[in-house]
């Protein structure tokens, strides 16, 4: 037997030559093992999430092999760095190009509350311009914290529902945040 | 071109424009003195002309604040004379209500965002400028956030006390 650990089936129905699960278990459980992260780094975290990158940690091994640029591709925003309310827009579009369903993460500090920056020209935590899934504290948080950060978005992917995205409770947020 | 010591370019300016420079010191032997608005750009133009001083770079333009002071805005100008090889730095004051200035765009190009940038966090007006507005903060900013009165950090936060943070 190799080391390698496979990822456990969903709960399901098991017989000789087939295995019957719910739509929403198997898409959940492709998703969240094939996360595209676009990674938008502004300063230490973003330094922090290259050495997450590279061949120590391997962000790699959690199906997150395409680092994407290109938001119409991607599925997961990840914020990595002070966010100046400068920036605040920037950040919004980057954001509402990206199609659903897209989750975003604000990596360290500065990202999820302005961290240190209690100051005129940096947003007090990204979630004033768009909803955030996962936060990760640290300042900068280390490698490990940011994988952790990304097995808890996979969690978060493999349980959604396929209707969350239509659901009047998910309208309701996007119209907090004045999106459609 | 001979050798000028501090003295000497301040009597060539005394010689100039009597009276108006005042609060003359030499920290580090940097040359520093104040005067008033109105004579500024005059003397700044002397500086930069005067074929024996050649003050021709403006290494830096920035603001000041001083709360306490009856002239609490202030401007203050680095010139470098590459002939030379020395430094100085000028003072003006302006009064907080009306803190206007003639620019110095006309003179050296590159004080043009350097003059956006302090009118940008002081307030200062540089009239005569070209295109005065924010370059680095928001557009819709209404403040000047590097005038004393302007909070440090927003008081009524709980989530940012001192203690998260070992001040």
């Amino acid at each position: 037997m190799s080391e390698i650990q496979l990822v456990n089936a969903p709960a399901g129905v098991e017989g000789s030559g087939f295995f019957a699960t719910s739509l929403d278990k198997a898409v959940g459980l492709a998703r969240s093992h094939s996360l595209w992260p676009l990674p938008f780094a502004t300063s230490c975290c973003g330094i922090e999430f290259m050495a997450t990158m590279g061949a120590n940690y391997d962000i790699a091994r959690f199906g997150s092999e395409r680092p994407s640029f290109s938001p119409r591709q991607a599925d997961l925003l990840m914020v990595m760095g002070t966010i100046a309310k400068k920036m605040g827009p920037v950040l919004r579009q980057v954001y509402l190009q990206m199609a659903e369903p897209r989750w975003v993460m604000a990596v360290g500090a500065c990202a999820s509350s302005g961290g240190i920056f209690d100051t005129y020209s940096v947003m007090q935590g990204i979630d004033e311009v768009i909803p955030v899934d996962v936060y990760v504290p640290g300042c900068p948080p280390r490698p490990e914290a940011i994988i952790d950060g990304l097995m808890r978005v996979q969690q978060l992917v493999r349980g959604e529902s396929l209707r969350r995205r239509g659901s009047d409770e998910y309208r309701e947020l996007m119209a907090k945040y004045g999106i459609q | 071109m001979g050798v000028i010591t501090n003295q000497g370019i301040l009597d060539k300016l005394n010689a100039q424009f009597p009276d108006a420079i005042q609060d003359v010191s030499e920290p580090k032997g940097l040359l520093t003195f104040a005067t008033g608005r109105e004579k500024l750009p005059e003397i700044i133009r002397f500086l930069k002309e005067d074929a024996s001083l050649a003050f021709r770079f403006l290494t830096d333009l920035t603001g000041v604040h001083y709360p306490d002071r009856e002239l609490p805005l202030g401007v203050v100008y680095h010139l470098q004379s590459m002939a030379l090889n020395r430094r100085l730095r000028i003072k003006a004051f302006l009064p907080l209500n009306d803190p206007r200035i003639e620019t110095l765009t006309n003179l050296f190009p590159g004080a043009n965002w350097m003059e956006r940038e302090t009118y940008d966090f002081f307030g200062i007006i540089f009239e005569g400028h070209p295109d005065l507005r924010r370059i680095l903060n928001m557009d819709d900013m209404v403040a000047f956030p590097m005038r004393k009165e302007f909070p440090l950090e927003d008081p009524n936060r709980r989530d940012k006390n001192d203690d998260f943070f070992g001040r």
